[in-house]
């Protein structure tokens, strides 16, 4: 890319951000323009719709699976 | 539902990733958005936002719903909505939208954009110069040896233990859930503490509820899930104090992420201002 970045520090690079801290931000951060977006999910439905989708997907994340984690 | 699945007269629905001043942003060449649209910028009474064309078979209001359910789905397409705000913030003060920011077509969003510009540039202009640093706090777990081991606790299964030791075993179960107690206790103390001091180096702060061990793949429990809007110039020093809480409190282990476009210091101030 030709442009230097201009304010920020290097961070990590974003295929490397953990999807959970991104769901965080995402889902509950951002701008809502209230009654004026044609088409969207209320909000709430929004977060917790998703959130039910990856905790029922969850095991699919992690390398050893949510149980093997435990120490057995 | 709504005749929001009709394809509109004027052209595709409109994905907004962001918004931010006009002339602070250009195009970001390699960057695609959301299912691999394109990003354009679209100007609105001072305002420039980032966009990406999308079909109403996928972004509409009902398609919207069944694939937030698909968490493959939901993945590709936060980390392409992350992709472009994450770029641009890298350039220039930018306002990210919330995910699935959909309008039926450009004129609409023009339109809506247009009618709160004032709110936005307000908020813009709290951003400026500004950036979002994550820091989660996980409980480090204790010594092995001095654990409540329940399992070692435990009599064997058809052993008869006599009556001293069912009441020595009582008392260790007592004493293992008291110090469990005692640990979760210091552990939640030790967060607030955390917490206190770094929002002192901050412009505002935000705390995200902790994520459960089997979201955040550890098993070691988060007391703390917080992000905090700091000046550029005091980044530097927020990750020394970091380092330098960690010391202090042995008993957790911090981890500090960003540099965020910042995503959760914006939802709040609009809805303060546009209530």
């Amino acid at each position: 890319m030709a442009v230097t970045p201009a304010r920020q520090p290097a961070g990590f690079p974003a295929e490397r951000v953990s999807l959970v801290d991104l769901l965080d931000r995402v889902l509950a951060g951002g701008v809502v323009i209230t009654g004026e977006i044609t088409l969207s999910v209320a909000d709430v439905d929004l977060v917790v719709v998703s959130l039910r989708a990856l905790l029922s997907s969850v095991s699919a994340l992690l390398p050893t699976g949510g149980e093997a984690a435990d120490g057995r | 539902m709504t005749t929001s699945d009709v394809p509109s007269p004027d052209g595709p629905a409109i994905w907004v990733y962001g918004l931010a001043d006009e002339g602070t942003v250009t195009a970001l060449p390699g960057v695609a958005g959301v299912a691999g649209a394109r990003v354009r910028l679209v100007a609105a009474d001072g305002l420039t936002a980032l966009v990406s064309d999308v079909t109403l078979e996928e972004f509409g209001a009902q398609a919207l719903r069944r694939n937030l359910e698909d968490l493959a789905w939901l993945e590709a397409v936060a980390r392409a909505h992350h992709g472009v705000i994450d770029a641009a913030a890298r350039r220039c003060t930018l306002l990210p939208m919330r995910l699935a920011t959909v309008y039926s077509g450009e004129a609409a969003m023009v339109a809506s954009l247009t009618a709160h510009a004032a709110e936005l540039r307000a908020a813009l202009d709290r951003l400026r110069s500004r950036t979002e640093w994550g820091v989660k706090a996980y409980v480090v777990p204790a010594d092995r040896d001095a654990a409540p081991g329940a399992s070692r606790a435990e009599p064997a299964a058809g052993q008869p233990g006599d009556a001293d030791s069912g009441l020595a075993y009582l008392r260790r179960r007592r004493d293992a859930l008291s110090a469990s107690r005692d640990s979760a206790r210091s552990a939640a103390q030790g967060a607030r503490a955390v917490h206190a001091e770094l929002e002192r180096d901050a412009v505002d702060s935000r705390l995200h509820p902790p994520q459960p061990a089997q979201l955040s793949g550890r098993p070691e429990p988060m007391v703390l899930n917080a992000a905090y809007l700091l000046d550029d110039d005091r980044a530097a020093g927020f990750a020394a104090a970091v380092k330098a809480l960690g010391e202090r409190h042995p008993r957790l282990r911090l981890e500090l992420t960003g540099p965020w476009p910042p995503y959760s210091f914006t939802a709040r101030e609009l809805e303060r201002e546009g209530a």
